[in-house]
């Protein structure tokens, strides 16, 4: 080791040149494998993200037709065309009142059940895993399935409705009720919330509760001074997550309404209308022009939640 | 005052029996409720025909029926649910591989290689999980039709060679919390950055591939907008576009066999839950996966 480190003993001057060239070329060899290692994911980001995201930005000036896979350029003609679209306008409607309820509903029973298991009793891990298998399953169209025939004329909702003597409903045909079995489907399926939650209230030190104790305070006043602002990181990012999850929701709307909206384009949920307008009528670009306004919009959203978020969430100063 | 201690702890006992009583009676009745519709339709697709109608609420048939299972199987326009799985599975089972495979090489660069432009493509990747598929369906439709693609697996399974970013950002997270001294003394020892992410990082990942493998899997398995879309041929349908088509109210009435196929497209999806519930609840509590 010293002969070698002898034998080549330059001066100070070439040593540092050497090391400078060294370095640079390790530089440029850690380039190349970097890209090398990050290869899959760029070659199929620009073809299939990039491109099409360009591809669909230009189809929205257009009024392409697959079929005939002729276009001629419309200028803004299919965004004018929203507003004057009534199922446009129903479709809107009934996402964002599907998106309201859902979320808030959703994040609720996951918190109160999270709260529910963070407990060192016996059999929690069985109740865990029981509230989580419905959202295990539900985004098939299985469960899609199984949910419109609960809740059709002669579904176990109904049933359950006469064995106390209340009303029955067409849930699935009444304008004001059919979203509702949509939500209700949702927010059943509050499982991964629930988990993020469960993982966020076991980090809480139990000594804020006992020091919260001994100054006197009584459950709620505990869970509204120590748990829910320890809680803010984990609600915001289970809120932002969720609003995506729900305004992109297709499959359940899709199978419960037949593929349809119906009744009265009341369960019409913005990607199943998207979908319909491009694949069963061939309206690509007011299609592609729609999915921009559908990214416009959630990105807007997600800017004021985070802009927002400075005024509500709590986080926890670093010390080290 | 020893006995009053004593008689203290006995009273203490009994609330906390009590008090243990009350929680495992209301959380198991709220357990019972969420599971309902879950069970409901299993025993549905035991019971007979005219029974599932009659006898609604009921989750214990009166008369087994397992022919419905048979009757389902027997699919429509004379394809059976063996084709649908066959295709179910090619699609889940090299969807996962390659999704999951990919991921990890990727989160290695990520994560291990110093280079130029990292931060920035990083941040661009952990963009793309806010935009909506549906930007991006119509473009890559008008695509893959032109490469003649349409009917064929390579629209759903070529875009995953790129990983998925849930995982790349999750294997991420989880080779930053593996010590870097492994991996210098191997690169003292000589080994290239290839040979150390294949000899010492890839060993060491067992449990966030498996916990992306997992996710990965459910994910393909329920797809549903992609398959619909790219798959119009019945020979090549999923098992998901396929009982979309089954359950279609205006065709099929026979309900025993419709929630027999039903119960059984989930089957694989519980047993992968149950053998792996550990990974699946530790994934998403650590990295905020979806379910």
């Amino acid at each position: 080791m010293t002969e070698i480190v002898q034998s080549a003993a330059p001066s100070v001057d070439n040593l540092r040149r050497w090391s400078l060239v060294r370095r640079r070329s390790v530089k440029r060899q850690n380039n190349l494998v970097g890209y090398f290692f990050i290869s899959p994911w760029l070659i199929i980001f620009l073809l299939f993200t990039l491109a099409p995201m360009v591809i669909s930005l230009g189809l929205a000036f257009t009024n392409y037709d697959i079929l005939s896979d002729d276009y001629e350029y419309v200028g803004t003609a299919n965004f004018e065309r929203m507003r004057e679209d009534i199922r446009y306008e129903r479709s809107v409607k009934a996402t964002f009142k599907y998106v309201s309820w859902v979320v808030p509903l959703r994040l609720s029973f996951a918190l109160a059940i999270a709260m529910l298991l963070n407990t060192k009793r016996r059999g929690v891990y069985f109740y865990r895993a029981a509230f989580y298998a419905p959202s295990i399953v539900g985004g098939s169209v299985a469960v899609a399935v199984m949910w419109r025939q609960i809740f059709g004329n002669a579904g176990i909702v109904n049933a359950f409705l006469e064995i106390l003597g209340l009303d029955t409903y067409r849930w699935l045909g009444d304008p004001t009720r059919a979203i509702w079995t949509l939500i209700i489907l949702a927010v059943w399926q509050f499982g991964s919330p629930m988990l993020i939650f469960l993982a966020g209230l076991k980090q809480i030190p139990s000594e804020l509760y006992e020091v919260a104790s001994i100054d006197g305070a009584n459950g709620f006043q505990k869970f509204r001074y120590v748990t829910l602002p320890l809680l803010t990181p984990i609600i915001f990012f289970n809120l932002i997550m969720q609003s995506i999850h729900a305004f992109r929701q297709f499959t359940q709307a899709f199978i419960v309404s037949g593929g349809t909206g119906r009744p009265l384009d009341t369960t019409l949920l913005y990607s199943l209308y998207l979908y319909q307008r491009a694949f069963v009528n061939f309206k690509m670009g007011y299609a592609a022009a729609m999915a921009w306004v559908m990214l416009l919009v959630i990105a807007l959203l997600t800017l004021i939640s985070f802009w927002l978020s400075r005024y509500w969430v709590f986080y926890e100063t670093k010390e080290s | 005052m020893t006995q009053s201690i004593q008689s203290l702890r006995f009273n203490k006992q009994i609330k906390d029996t009590r008090n243990s009583l009350i929680y495992h009676l209301a959380v198991a009745l709220i357990a019972v409720v969420m599971l309902y519709p879950i069970l409901w339709m299993f025993a549905s697709s035991l019971k007979a025909r005219d029974e599932i109608w009659t006898n609604v609420n009921s989750l214990v048939p009166e008369e087994v029926h397992l022919e419905n299972y048979e009757n389902g199987w027997q699919g429509f326009g004379g394809i059976t649910f063996l084709t649908f799985y066959k295709n179910s599975f090619i699609y889940a089972g090299l969807g996962t591989l390659f999704q999951v495979s990919t991921s990890a090489f990727i989160a290695y660069g990520f994560s291990r290689v110093q280079f130029r432009g990292r931060g920035m493509w990083f941040s661009i990747m952990l963009l793309t999980l806010m935009l909506p598929t549906q930007v991006l369906i119509i473009p890559q439709y008008i695509i893959f039709s032109k490469l003649d693609w349409i009917n064929t697996f390579y629209p759903l399974l070529i875009p995953r060679l790129g990983g998925e970013v849930f995982f790349i950002f999750m294997i991420v997270q989880f080779i930053r919390g593996i010590p870097i001294d492994l991996d210098e003394a191997a690169a003292i020892d000589g080994c290239s950055k290839v040979g150390i992410f294949f000899r010492i990082i890839l060993p060491q990942l067992k449990p966030a591939i498996i916990t992306a493998a997992i996710f990965s899997f459910y994910w393909t398995w329920d797809d549903f907008l992609a398959p619909l879309v790219y798959l119009t041929d019945p020979n090549l349908y999923t098992v998901s576009v396929a009982l979309r088509a089954f359950s279609d109210p205006s065709g099929m009435t026979d309900w025993g066999a419709i929630f027999a196929m039903l119960s059984l497209s989930l089957v694989p999806v519980f047993i992968v839950f149950i053998v792996f519930q550990r990974y699946l609840t530790e994934g998403i509590s650590t990295t905020g996966l979806k379910g």
